[in-house]
């Protein structure tokens, strides 16, 4: 290779180089482990499909040579329950009642604030936002014990109630509450990092024209804010949907708002869980993430790359 | 069954159908309101709308129970009594919780290196590379699956079976066997362990290292790409001098942002050993303690000691934000 870069290159010898520097050694690498990386979810997919009896006295590899499908681990998972456990289409339900509020109530009070701070001059504007930016990487772990406290006595100082018992505990809105209070942070950052590049003349005009604060955020700021909005949806909505510790900490064990993945996590912890219950509910409960990522990959890339720091 | 799962998720979809049209009932009331305040109202109420819940929720949720973890911290089991540092010192002599300690510090170490190394080399091969987005993808795909579901995947992988005359049906130890080795129960022995649970998050971050630093290649201008190779670079010479530090801070950027991800690592430990067989880390260990123990002394001394791990990268990044803001 070093030979045919130490002459002067024509255009047409350029483009050669440039084919030459795509290696083919180095894209076979990349087939190669690519398959690697796919191989364990894609097992998972197989022995999902195949019946309990093989699963045990086979490996997964052996279904190519006898395949034998069957979806009795799917009936079995989502719809009948163990014992005290309901079935886990139950759970998918919580996974979907969990995941859409915890998505859109971050988002919104997100633009709004994104919006305040980029656009209204105030003093203590940086100081707000510096601290946003920095509570993005505080961990949970530091929230979860007052919190919690937060939400099942209500907040008591020195003897007067600034926040009374709710009541809620056992309910979605804890787990919806957490999960927005957790989600503010990236998303003021990143849209509030987009909405300031909407050019001043453009807010300038809209104040001219007598649009108002209000007026002007629903005509102006929120369609041009869309994409951005886009980018953070996919995000949050993979974060909450994949989430195991809110969903456990705030549904305080109560099956009946639990989503999936704290089910799955129990089944695995379960002595009579075999592998074909596992693989299938497994499969259920990474379907849909898998789903928006294919379809959506466009957008959760650029959230990823507007800001890649997350608490 | 089937009866009894409706009537649980009947007054659910009810709550999350009410909520949902209450919150943006709300939300148009309160636009509504400003819309058609007057001028002088609307100054003060703009900030009331639009800054006002976010920052509130931030200061109840978020602020207000980080501060009072920190006092929970030097407080008792029941937070009944200050008790200084005591907190503190069990976790640090204790020699349960110094493993809890060293196992965290090795996924720290072990998870961004091995995935940004990977990733780099991911992104390397795949620059100049035709329809190389199926391969990306692929990698990529991992950081779509949850924690929980990635640990039901890789506990398939590492399956074991104890009675020699039954057939493996985990992929690795049939390979073992395949070529003559002793099967293996890779996550009953410690350390060896820690290491086979520190690859289930390697693989799922290395895509987000890969995706995000193959985008940072992207930008490297083609001309300086030609020069090095009229200069009669070679690749990994190429690789070395031009490509790795135009793409520095990138690279910077993704390390802090999987350590971050790794000092909080909990499903995949609580999945798959329980924290068990010496392979406990801090923040299972901090689940553990507030909320089976219920000792929200040392939970909160656990969640300190996270919480201190990332305080340089907060400082770091601040730094660089406000860097940024000055150069524009």
């Amino acid at each position: 290779m070093a030979d045919t870069a130490s002459l002067r290159l024509s255009p047409t010898q350029k483009k050669r180089a440039k084919d030459i520097f795509s290696s083919p050694i180095a894209s076979a690498a990349a087939i190669v482990i690519a398959v690697l990386w796919t191989i364990p979810t894609f097992s998972l997919l197989v022995t999902s499909i195949r019946p309990e009896t093989d699963i045990n006295s086979s490996g997964w590899w052996t279904f190519f040579a006898n395949p034998n499908v069957s979806f009795e681990n799917y009936e079995k998972v989502l719809f009948v329950g163990t014992g005290v456990n309901p079935p886990m289409f139950q759970y998918f339900f919580n996974s979907l009642a969990v995941t859409i509020p915890a998505v859109i109530f971050p988002i919104t009070l997100a633009v709004f604030a994104a919006y305040a701070l980029a656009w209204f001059d105030f003093k203590g504007r940086d100081a707000i936002f510096f601290t946003i930016f920095a509570l993005q990487v505080v961990p949970l772990q530091l929230t979860l014990v007052p919190l919690l406290q937060l939400f099942s006595q209500g907040l008591v100082i020195g003897g007067v109630t600034l926040i009374p018992s709710l009541g809620i505990t056992g309910t979605y809105i804890p787990i919806w509450i957490a999960h927005t209070i957790f989600g503010l942070p990236l998303a003021i950052f990143l849209l509030h990092n987009f909405l300031r590049q909407i050019p001043r003349e453009l807010i300038e005009a809209g104040r001219v024209d007598g649009a108002n604060w209000f007026t002007m955020f629903t005509k102006i700021v929120l369609p041009l804010s869309i994409p951005a909005i886009a980018s953070f949806l996919i995000f949050q909505f993979l974060w909450v949907w994949n989430d195991l510790l809110v969903g456990l900490t705030f549904g305080a064990g109560s099956k009946s708002v639990a989503p999936m993945t704290v089910r799955l996590a129990e089944m695995v912890g379960t002595r009579g869980s075999g592998w074909e219950v596992l693989t299938a509910g497994a499969f259920v409960s990474i379907v849909v993430p898998l789903i928006v990522f294919f379809a959506l990959q466009r957008y959760f890339v650029r959230g990823l790359l507007a800001g890649s720091v997350k608490g | 069954m089937r009866g009894s799962v409706w009537d649980v998720i009947g007054p659910n979809l009810t709550l999350l159908v009410i909520s949902l049209a209450a919150f943006a009932a709300v939300i148009y009331a309160l636009f509504l309101i400003g819309s058609r305040a007057s001028v002088r109202w609307q100054g003060w109420l703009r900030y009331g709308v639009f800054l006002g819940p976010a920052l509130l929720l931030l200061l109840v949720g978020l602020i207000y129970p980080a501060l009072r973890t920190i006092w929970l911290s030097f407080m008792d089991k029941r937070s009944e009594n200050f008790i200084g540092f005591d907190n503190y010192i069990w976790a640090f002599t204790i020699p349960e919780i110094q493993i809890v300690l060293r196992n965290t510090v090795l996924w720290v170490i072990f998870v961004p290196i091995v995935s940004t190394l990977i990733g780099l080399a991911i992104a390397y091969m795949t620059d100049r590379m035709k329809r190389a987005s199926v391969v990306k993808s692929l990698i990529f795909m991992p950081m779509a699956i949850s924690f929980v579901g990635a640990s039901v995947i890789w506990g398939f992988m590492y399956n074991f079976e104890p009675n020699e005359d039954k057939v493996e049906i985990g992929l690795l130890n049939a390979i073992l066997r395949g070529v003559g080795i002793e099967p293996r129960n890779f996550l009953l022995e410690a350390p060896g362990n820690t290491f086979f649970l520190i690859a289930v998050l390697i693989w799922i971050q290395t895509g987000f290292a890969m995706v995000i630093l193959s985008a940072a290649m992207k930008n490297v201008p083609d001309e300086i790409v030609e020069a090095a190779m009229l200069d009669g670079a070679s690749n990994w010479r190429r690789f070395v001098r031009v490509t790795l530090p135009m793409i520095r801070g990138t690279v910077v950027v993704v390390l802090t942002t999987i350590t971050i991800g790794t000092l909080k690592v909990f499903d995949i430990v609580r999945t798959m050993t329980g924290g068990n067989f010496q392979t406990n880390v801090i923040a299972n260990e901090m689940y553990a303690q507030s909320f089976r123990q219920l000792n929200y002394g040392q939970g909160s001394a656990l969640a300190v000691i996270l919480f201190l791990g990332v305080v340089p990268i907060i400082w770091y990044n601040v730094r660089q934000l406000r860097l940024e803001r000055t150069e524009r």
